[in-house]
């Protein structure tokens, strides 16, 4: 690490920290890669008084349920919570303001809105619906004007934002705790001696394409008196089998929503890990996390898949939406364990792009570019 | 006494004839009240989100009360089958934002801002006692359509069954009444 100084930061999630999310997460480990580059860094977000939280969290009181971007989100807002983001910019006299989803009618918003000085925002989802940008638009300009480093996770949040709001971001993507998923067991009794395949994600959520694997699995499982397909993720069981042709049905095992601990053992257990989506993938987070864990990987050839797995080197591509096309790439990889083997370890050396340390560093030389002339020349990790 | 048989008849056919279309009147008059509450509560309903739409472009509020309340008014506004949800969540926003104990004292003090949530309130006072009015109409005119003439003889015609209009309107926060936000004393 650099010799430097040590950034004041103050992160604000507009989502309620108990509740899982993806910003949540996002933000958790970006603030303790943070804390171990050497920098002071204070996160508000919505939560309970009485919540256990890490030490760098203040809580910003209970959030409400409303409706916001068609579903129902945990959102802080109103003159209470206006009053706690105040004394909270107050007592961390921060370096810089860094905001997650600001667009999003909570905290995020509202620091904007109270804070002088350098502000940086992510944007995540960008979704944000331009009739609503139009009906208080005012009060939102004069808070997001204030903004003056944009970053965006994935090209599809970054097409959004320019969209809705003019200027352009810096791309960085979400980033991948690696030494949390690079030493796991398997599961007991998986992989096996005839072979074994994973899947992870939403089992009735069309665009993970779990209904592309289960085909493929007709075809390859009838092939190979052996193979066993493990399937780790929410949704209907009874609906899954009854996809699975009967004399297949016992080789299928789905294990549904499994803690954080078994995910990581999930990736460990198979000889092959398929991430079969047919889009809406900004960057695939599952994809990532079973490159840390160093898993031969088959994805089908999504623009973005096809960037994280480094053009096909890093991971099998199969034609999106294909199952003949996927059988034959499980199959190839199944019957070759040093293909297997060269594609774990290059998975393992391309996902270090995405580990959060290296993440955090892009982060902060964000900050620097917002900081006033001079002050960024001694940032820690900055250069 | 064939004479008599048949004044009977005549008599009881007379006075089931002018009894039933007394009911069928009533019923009637019944269904044209729900429709007339049912007008007043959509208009209160309508004026409620009004106010709320000016105050979201006010600069009274913070900006993530602002949009909120702004999004929530508009999905009031549009929504059809939805309707009772969505005014509920418009509630629950605006009593997060100006029911919470101490919450009108940290209100930016622009101008007008004090007429503006008088207006507020008012409003909302008003979707209480029409909604309460519309609900009573239903509840009579739900119960004359049950009797079993109406059902028997269809008095209600092809009038759809009224529906109660159930949502959440109260302002102040339960249990800390804030004063100017306590309209529990009309509901009584």
């Amino acid at each position: 690490m650099s010799v430097g100084r040590a950034l004041r930061v103050g992160l604000v999630c507009p989502y309620s920290w108990d509740v899982p999310g993806g910003v949540q997460e996002h933000i958790r480990d970006l603030a303790e890669a943070l804390i171990e580059l050497g920098h002071e860094v204070s996160v508000i977000s919505p939560a309970d008084e009485d919540a256990t939280l890490p030490d760098y969290v203040v809580p910003a009181g209970r959030a409400v349920a409303v409706p916001y971007n068609g579903s129902v989100a945990r959102l802080s807002f109103g003159p209470l919570s206006a009053n706690r983001v105040r004394r909270w910019i107050k007592e961390g006299s921060f370096d810089v303001l860094h905001v997650h989803e600001p667009y999003a009618p909570s905290l995020s918003l509202i620091a904007c809105w109270v804070f002088d000085g350098p502000i940086v925002a992510t944007v995540h989802g960008a979704t944000a619906r331009s009739r609503v940008l139009h009906a208080a638009e005012p009060v939102l300009r004069s808070a997001l004007e204030k903004v003056s480093g944009r970053i965006a996770v994935s090209e599809a949040a970054r097409t959004t934002l320019v969209h809705h709001l003019g200027g352009d971001a810096v791309l960085i993507p979400n980033g991948v705790n690696v030494s949390r998923f690079e030493k796991a067991e398997p599961l007991p009794g998986w992989p096996g001696s005839g072979g074994a395949i994973g899947f992870l994600g939403r089992m009735d959520e069309p665009r993970k394409g779990l209904a592309v694997l289960l085909r493929a699995f007709e075809v390859i499982g009838a092939q190979r008196p052996g193979l066993r397909l493990l399937v780790a993720g929410p949704g209907d069981a009874e609906e899954v089998t009854a996809r699975v042709p009967a004399a297949l049905r016992d080789r299928v095992v789905l294990l549904g929503q499994v803690s954080e601990a078994v995910k990581v053992q999930v990736y460990h257990s198979v000889d092959v890990f398929c991430a079969p989506n047919t889009g809406g993938e900004s960057f695939g987070i599952v994809l990532a996390e079973a490159m840390a864990a160093g898993a031969p990987i088959v994805a089908s050839d999504l623009d973005a898949f096809r960037r994280v797995l480094r053009g096909g080197r890093a991971g099998e591509l199969f034609a999106n939406g294909d199952s003949g096309d996927l059988a034959a790439a499980i199959g190839r990889l199944l019957d070759d364990p040093q293909r297997r083997a060269s594609l774990s370890a290059a998975a393992s050396a391309a996902v270090r792009d995405y580990d959060w340390p290296t993440i955090a560093r892009d982060v902060v030389k964000v900050y620097a570019a917002v900081l006033p002339a001079g002050a960024a020349d001694t940032i820690r990790s900055a250069s | 006494m064939t004479l008599a048989v048949s004044l009977i008849i005549i008599t009881v056919l007379a006075i089931s004839g002018v009894y039933v279309s007394w009911r069928a009147g009533r019923l009637d008059r019944l269904h044209t009240r729900v429709e007339t509450a049912r007008a007043a509560l959509d208009a209160a309903l309508v004026r409620r989100s009004s106010v709320v739409l000016e105050i979201a472009s006010s600069g009274l509020l913070d900006p993530a009360a602002s949009l909120l309340l702004a999004d929530l008014a508009h999905d009031a506004r549009a929504a059809q089958s939805g309707r009772e949800l969505a005014e509920s969540y418009l509630t629950r926003a605006l009593r997060t934002v100006f029911g919470q104990p101490g919450s009108r004292a940290s209100i930016e003090p622009v101008e007008g801002a004090a007429e503006l949530v008088a207006e507020l309130e008012s409003t909302a006072q008003q979707v209480f006692i029409a909604r309460k009015f519309y609900n009573g109409a239903v509840s009579v005119t739900v119960a004359a359509r049950r009797h079993w003439l109406a059902r028997v003889l269809r008095l209600a015609g092809g009038a759809p069954m009224p529906e109660f209009f159930e949502i959440d309107d109260t302002l102040a926060a339960t249990g800390m009444g804030e004063q100017g936000t306590d309209m529990q004393h009309l509901a009584g």
